[in-house]
């Protein structure tokens, strides 16, 4: 911090350095750009790692032993292994042959990855709701199916939704590695700056001020949904 | 109605239930009593395969619905079950709780689900609970929705598995009411109970279980009056 300051004075001012790394040569627009890459990023693995997660959940639920084993096994590679190696494998083995854009390969080892959590925390979710739901619903005459849609999963959703949104938060964070593969991310774009105008500070500041900003207003989200979640609470 | 023959079930190596051969007809309303751990709520769970029978064969209304052959789902519908933690769907309101599997399992409209919902609430004496969410009720309350529930789906017999455990003493009479007058319109019953009273009362048989057999049935008045077997006189010396 003592360096900036020296630097700061030694340039000017907060005012210069802002000019030097933002506005000339327009590279705000990198900013802009590379937020942009890492909100699409986010939000296409959130969606798919959604979809993933809960087909992993009820396969790791289910009573297919074969079903069982694939998605526990799924789930070991994916938490055991870093997300970067996920990324470059999945950019330079998998999709290496294929003419298809960054993003895309990002977006699908980021879903998969994610993937891997969501469908840990749906599990969790489903069975915290009381055993005895489902016995009531079965002892009604309904279907397991039936039971989990009507019964058993509205009420799971209530312990899903929380962990769901702080997976998220993670994963926005988690994207900050995607410039491995070539992409110009938001924390991508704070170092090209960095390595164009000589100057740490301004940049990369300003990338950690931007990802703490979004993920404040996920986690102010969260707040809000939790607060409404308790007060519907019927148990 | 009920026909159990040589009723095992083991839970690993813990034998529950050590073969039982019973006879339950249409319209009997039967108590099993026993002490905790006697299998008596696990013979219950049986009677509609919320446990599955390590071996033997249950009929119900002449059809074995032991026999994988056959649509456990729709054997079920005939069998309403009653649960000691009165097991309510919390995130639906009273109405909803009692018209949710009619709707979907006999495809009748909302409107005529509706209707019958209120005839139930009617019965149980909770027509002002229409709208309210489980939670807002006291526990004999939502036994009672609970017994509605399980009568919305017109079933030919119903089970009972301590339905009053769960209850503050001052609530357990509502709920016997219930069933009292469930018993008195001609419902086969099974009922798990320590409700001794009630047994006497309205029960048509009781059957003293223990240790995963049925040692001793007879009428109330001779098993409660006269019991023959020393571990039911025993047992009955603790209880009444």
């Amino acid at each position: 911090m003592y360096g900036y300051m020296n630097n700061l004075l030694m340039m000017g001012s907060f005012k210069e350095s802002f000019i030097l790394n933002f506005i000339a040569e327009n590279r705000y627009m990198l900013i802009v750009n590379g937020l942009f890459v890492t909100l699409q990023v986010t939000f296409f693995a959130s969606i798919l790692g959604i979809i993933i997660g809960f087909m992993v959940a009820f396969a790791k639920l289910s009573h297919v032993k074969v079903l069982n084993t694939l998605a526990a096994i799924y789930i070991d590679i994916i938490r055991g292994t870093p997300a970067v190696v996920q990324l470059l494998i999945m950019y330079f083995i998998i999709f290496a042959s294929v003419n298809i854009s960054g993003v895309v390969v990002a977006i699908i080892a980021f879903g998969i990855n994610s993937g891997a959590y969501i469908a840990e925390i749906v599990r969790a979710g489903i069975q915290a709701v009381d055993k005895g739901q489902m016995e009531a619903g079965r002892s009604l005459g309904l279907s397991h199916g039936a039971t989990m849609r009507y019964i058993v999963i509205p009420q799971a959703i209530k312990n899903i939704l929380p962990a769901l949104v702080n997976e998220f938060i993670i994963l926005l964070k988690e994207t900050a590695i995607v410039g491995y593969i070539a992409l110009e991310d938001l924390t991508k774009a704070g170092d090209i700056i960095r390595s164009r105008t000589f100057d740490p500070y301004m940049p990369l500041l300003t990338v950690a001020l931007i990802y703490l900003i979004l993920t404040k207003i996920l986690s102010k989200g969260l707040g809000k949904l939790e607060r409404r979640l308790r007060q519907s609470d019927s148990r | 109605m009920i026909v159990v023959k040589d009723l095992h079930k083991h839970f690993g190596k813990l034998e529950v239930l050590r073969g039982i051969d019973e006879h339950i007809d249409k319209g009997e309303v039967v108590v099993v009593v026993g002490p905790s751990g006697s299998g008596k709520s696990t013979f219950l769970r049986c009677l509609n395969l919320l446990e599955q029978p390590t071996q033997g064969e249950i009929c119900i209304e002449d059809v074995s619905i032991t026999d994988k052959h056959n649509d456990i789902n729709r054997l079920r519908q005939k069998v309403g079950m009653v649960f000691q933690q009165f097991n309510l769907f919390p995130h639906l309101t009273v109405t909803e709780n009692i018209t949710l599997a009619p709707m979907k399992l006999k495809k009748i409209s909302q409107e005529e689900a509706e209707h019958i919902a209120k005839k139930l609430l009617k019965r149980v004496g909770l027509q002002e609970k229409a709208s309210v969410y489980p939670n807002q009720l006291s526990g004999g309350q939502k036994q009672r929705i609970a017994i509605a529930r399980a009568l919305a789906m017109s079933p030919d017999i119903m089970l009972f598995d301590e339905p009053t455990s769960a209850l503050d003493p001052e609530m357990v009479g509502e709920v016997l009411e219930v069933m009292k007058q469930l018993a008195e319109e001609g419902m086969t019953m099974v009922v798990v109970t320590h409700e001794m009273g009630f047994a006497r009362e309205v029960g048509t048989r009781v059957l003293f279980m223990d240790e995963g057999i049925i040692v001793e049935q007879a009428a109330p008045e001779e098993l409660f009056g006269n019991p023959k077997n020393d571990r039911t006189k025993a047992f009955l010396s603790k209880v009444l």
